[in-house]
C-alpha cells in the first residue's frame, strides 16, 4: 500500500519562502525604478527616477560612503578575525576570548551600536574618564565623533559585531580541517605561528567561511539600523537615504527610492566581483611567498596586536551594554562625572507601557516566525534524510541568498508591491519577511548537530518496530533537544534584531523593540535608549539562557545527553 | 653525548597524574621505537618534543638536540620534523608548492625549483610538481610528505605512526624509504607505533610504554 507522505512539501515550501519574497521584492523594485507606480498615478517605463536620483546632490558621497565603509569594515573584520585565530587558536588565551565574544553574537546590532555610541561620544565614558584632568574639558567637547562624515564610527560599530560572527564561523570550520595538526606540521618545518596559519590553514578555513564573509560584505554595505545610529547623516549612506525616501509622505519619492535600491544592488554586485578579484590576487601573492619559503619568525608584535584587538572588541561590547544599563537608571548626570548623581527607576516607569507593548509585538512576531521556520527546517532535514538527498553547494548558496542580497534592494519593493496590490500591510507580511531571514540561520544552526546524530540509533529503533515518524518524534528530536533549543534561540535573536523588514514591510505601523529603539536615535534621549536597548538585548539573550538551562534541567538524570 | 636527541628526565603530567617518564638518548642515524597501546600518551610525548603540548599538560626535564636545549624554544625554532599517519599535504597547493612550503628559505627561484625537482626524482615522482595532491595514491602522498619534511632540513625526525594508513606491501616500501633517507642524513629518529613489524624494521632500541 502506498501511503500519502506529506514530507516532499517541506523543501518546496522552504524554497518558496526563501525566494518568493526575494523575487517579488526585486520585481517590486524594478517596476517603480522605471517609472511604473500606479498607486502614485505613474505609468512607465521611463528613466525619470534615475534622472531625479542622479540630480540629487548627495548621490556621489552616498555611493562613496556605502562602498568605502562596507568594504573597509569587511576587510578589517576578516583581517582581525584571522589575526586572532592565527596568533592564538588552540591556546588558553583563545578559549578565554572565545568565551568572552560568543555571548555577544546574539546581542542585536542596534543595542551594540548604541553601546558603542555611549562609549565614544564626546560626552561618553571614554571622554569622561580622561576629563578634566587630562583633556581640560569641563563640558562635552564640540567634536563630531559619532556620525562623523567619513563613517569611521560606523565602521567601528560594524567591525565590532562582525568579528564575533566570523570568529565563531571559523572555529566551526577549524574542527573540520584538522587545524591543530596542520599547525604542528608547519611549525615543525620552521614556520612562525602566524605564517603557518596564513599559508597552511587560512586557505582551508576561508573556503568554508566564504559565504559568511560575503554576508558580512554585503551587510556592511547596506546596513540601515547601525548606520542610522553611528553613520553620517548629511548625506547618509545610500541605504539610509533609500529608507528616508521610502518613509516620505510624498509617495512620488518611492520612484527615486526604487532607483536607488537598484543602484545599491549594483554596488553590492560590483563589490562582490571586486572581492573575488581580491581573493585571486591574494592567493597568487601567498603562492609566491610560499615558493620563496619565508618563515616569518618574528610575529610577537602581530600576535600581541591580535590579542589586544580581540580584547578591545569584547570590552567595547561589554562596557557598551553596561552603558545602556547605567543610562536607563541614571538620575541627574553631569559631565565629566563617571557615574550619575543618583540612580532611579523613573525611566523604566515612564516607558513601561510603551516598552511592554513593543516587547509583546516583538515576541509574537518572533514566536510565529521561528515556529514556522523550525517546522520547515526540521521537515527539510528529515525529508533529505529519508530520500537520501544531499545539500549541494548550490543549495547552500540558495540558503545564503536572502542574507547576501542587500535588504534595501528588495524590501522597499515588497512594500511597493503590497501598495500596488492594495493589500494592507500588517503583522502577517512582517512575519513572512522575518521568516526569510530566520530560515537561513535555523538551517545553519541545526545542520551540524542533525548530521552528526548517530543514525544507528534510528536503525535500532526501526528494528524494534518503530515507524520513521515514531523514530523522529520519540528518538531523534528528544535526543537533539539541546541543539533544537539553541536553533530556536538563534532564530528568536535574528527576528528580534530585524529592523528594516519590520519598518518597511510593516509600513511603519508595526512597532517592535528594535524599531522603537532605532527611532530614538535621532532624539538623543539616552535614558529611553537605555531602556529600549536593554529590553531588546534581553529579548535576544533570554532565549539563549533558556536553551542552555532547559536541557540541563530536563535531562538532569541523563548524563549521556548532557555532554553532547 | 652532544650529538643526537637527548630526552633528559622528561616527565609529562596532566592534572597531577603522571603520564610518561622517559630518560633516553637517540644517536644520529639511529631509530628509537616507542611502543604501547593507544592512550598511553605516545603522541603527547611527540607534542612535547616539537613544542606543541597543550597548556593543560606539564612537562619537566630537558629535551636536548645536538647540544641545544629545545625546552624553552617555540616550535618553529626547534628544527624537529614530524610525520603523521596522514600525509597532510595541503590540498590548496600543488605537489611542487607543497614541497616549496617545506624547502628551507633562501636561494634563487630557479635554484629552488631544481631542488624540488631533484627531491621528487629521489622518490621516483619525476614530473609530479604540478599535480594536485588529491590525485596521488596513498604511497605517493607518503613520499611527498617525507620529502616536504626533509627539505625543511630538520635536525631530528619524529614519526607518529606514519605507516599505519598504508597496506602491508606499501607499508614495507615506505618504511624502508623513510629510514634510508633519515640514515643518509644522520638524523636521530623517534618512531611511535603499536606495530611490532615497524619496530623490527627500525632495527634500533625499543621502549615499551604502558
Amino acid at each position: 500500500m502506498v501511503r500519502f507522505s506529506p514530507l516532499p512539501l517541506f523543501p518546496t515550501l522552504t524554497v518558496l519562502v526563501l525566494l518568493g519574497p526575494l523575487a517579488a521584492g526585486l520585481w517590486g523594485t524594478i517596476l517603480p525604478a522605471f517609472g511604473h507606480l500606479p498607486a502614485a498615478g505613474e505609468t512607465g517605463p521611463n528613466l525619470e527616477a534615475f534622472h531625479a536620483l542622479f540630480d540629487w546632490p548627495g548621490i556621489g558621497p552616498a555611493i562613496r560612503l556605502s562602498l568605502v565603509t562596507g568594504i573597509v569594515a569587511a576587510v578589517l573584520s576578516l583581517a582581525i578575525t584571522s589575526l586572532i585565530l592565527a596568533g592564538w587558536a588552540g591556546t588558553r588565551g583563545f578559549r578565554l576570548l572565545e568565551r568572552l565574544l560568543s555571548p555577544f553574537l546574539s546581542v542585536p546590532h542596534a543595542a551594540a551600536a548604541f553601546g558603542l555610541a555611549f562609549l565614544i561620544a564626546p560626552s561618553g565614558w571614554i571622554a569622561r574618564l580622561f576629563s578634566p584632568w587630562l583633556t581640560g574639558w569641563d563640558r562635552p567637547p564640540d567634536l563630531l565623533i559619532l556620525n562623523d562624515p567619513w563613517g569611521l564610527s560606523l565602521i567601528a560599530g560594524m567591525v565590532m559585531k562582525e568579528v564575533p560572527f566570523l570568529l565563531l564561523m571559523s572555529i566551526a570550520a577549524l574542527g573540520q580541517i584538522d587545524g591543530s595538526r596542520r599547525m604542528a606540521l608547519s611549525q615543525s618545518m620552521g614556520y612562525g605561528r602566524i605564517s603557518a596559519w596564513m599559508f597552511a590553514i587560512f586557505p582551508a578555513v576561508y573556503a568554508r567561511i566564504r559565504l559568511p564573509v560575503l554576508v558580512v560584505l554585503t551587510w556592511s554595505m547596506s546596513v540601515v539600523d547601525v548606520a542610522v545610529i553611528l553613520g553620517p547623516s548629511t548625506p547618509p549612506t545610500l541605504s539610509v537615504q533609500i529608507v528616508r525616501w521610502m518613509s516620505d509622505p510624498d509617495i512620488a519619492f518611492r520612484l527615486q527610492a526604487a532607483a536607488a535600491a537598484l543602484v545599491q544592488l549594483a554596488l553590492v554586485v560590483g563589490a562582490v566581483g571586486l572581492w573575488f578579484l581580491g581573493e585571486k590576487l591574494l592567493a597568487r601573492m601567498a603562492c609566491a611567498r610560499i615558493e620563496a619559503g619565508h618563515r616569518g619568525h618574528n610575529d610577537r608584535t602581530l600576535r600581541a596586536m591580535g590579542f589586544a584587538l580581540g580584547t578591545a572588541i569584547s570590552l567595547a561590547l561589554l562596557i557598551g551594554l553596561l552603558g545602556l544599563v547605567v543610562w536607563s537608571i541614571a538620575g541627574f548626570w553631569t559631565f565629566p562625572d563617571l557615574l550619575p548623581d543618583q540612580f532611579t527607576a523613573r525611566s523604566w516607569i515612564r516607558h513601561r507601557a510603551g516598552s511592554l507593548d513593543a516587547l509583546g509585538e516583538t515576541a509574537l512576531i518572533a514566536a510565529i516566525a521561528v515556529a514556522v521556520g523550525m517546522l520547515l527546517t526540521v521537515g527539510c532535514l528529515e525529508t533529505e534524510e529519508r530520500r537520501n538527498l544531499r545539500l549541494t553547494e548550490r543549495g547552500m548558496w540558495l540558503i545564503y541568498l536572502p542574507l547576501i542580497v542587500p535588504q534595501t534592494a528588495f524590501l522597499p519593493g515588497l512594500q511597493t508591491l503590497f501598495l500596488n496590490l492594495g493589500l494592507d500591510m500588517g503583522r502577517a507580511p512582517v512575519v513572512l519577511a522575518h521568516l526569510v531571514f530566520v530560515l537561513p540561520y535555523l538551517r545553519l544552526s541545526l545542520e551540524g548537530p542533525w548530521k552528526a546524530w548517530d543514525t544507528r540509533q534510528a536503525t535500532v529503533a526501526a528494528a524494534l518496530g518503530a515507524s520513521p515518524n515514531c523514530v523522529l518524534w520519540r528518538v531523534r528530536l528528544p535526543m537533539l533537544l539541546a541543539p533544537l533549543l539553541t536553533a530556536i534561540a538563534v532564530g528568536v535573536a535574528v527576528s528580534v534584531g530585524q529592523y528594516l523588514p519590520t519598518l518597511l514591510v510593516g509600513g511603519g505601523r508595526i512597532e517592535t523593540l528594535t524599531t522603537e529603539a532605532v527611532a530614538l536615535a535621532s532624539g538623543g534621549d539616552r535614558r529611553a535608549i537605555g531602556v529600549f536597548g536593554l529590553m531588546q538585548t534581553a529579548a535576544a539573550l533570554v532565549p539563549f539562557a533558556l536553551a542552555l538551562a532547559l536541557p540541563a534541567l530536563i535531562w538532569r538524570n541523563r548524563k549521556g545527553l548532557l555532554n553532547g | 653525548m652532544a650529538d643526537g636527541l637527548h630526552l633528559d628526565k622528561v616527565a609529562i603530567t596532566h592534572g597531577g597524574t603522571q603520564l610518561i617518564t622517559i630518560d633516553t638518548h637517540v644517536t644520529p642515524g639511529e631509530v628509537l621505537t616507542i611502543m604501547g597501546p593507544s592512550g598511553v600518551g605516545k603522541s603527547t610525548l611527540l607534542s612535547a618534543i616539537i613544542g606543541t603540548l597543550a597548556d593543560s599538560f606539564d612537562c619537566s626535564g630537558h629535551i636536548i638536540l645536538n647540544g641545544r636545549d629545545l625546552t624553552p624554544l617555540p616550535p618553529d625554532e626547534r628544527c624537529v620534523g614530524i610525520l603523521f599517519q596522514d600525509a597532510l599535504l595541503f590540498p590548496h597547493l600543488s605537489v611542487g608548492a607543497n614541497l616549496a612550503f617545506g624547502l628551507a628559505p633562501g636561494g634563487a627561484r630557479a635554484e629552488r625549483r631544481t631542488k624540488i625537482d631533484t627531491a621528487l626524482a629521489e622518490v621516483g615522482l619525476e614530473g609530479f610538481a604540478d599535480r594536485d595532491p588529491a590525485t596521488l595514491s596513498g604511497g605517493q602522498r607518503a613520499r611527498v610528505a617525507l620529502m616536504r619534511m626533509l627539505l625543511s632540513e630538520p635536525h631530528a625526525l619524529l614519526l607518529d605512526e606514519p605507516f599505519s594508513g598504508l597496506d602491508a606491501e606499501l607499508r614495507g616500501q615506505v618504511r624502508d624509504l623513510v629510514f634510508e633517507h633519515a640514515r643518509a642524513r644522520a638524523l636521530p629518529v623517534l618512531l611511535v607505533t603499536h606495530d611490532r613489524d615497524d619496530a623490527e624494521a627500525a632495527g634500533g632500541p625499543v621502549i615499551n610504554l604502558g
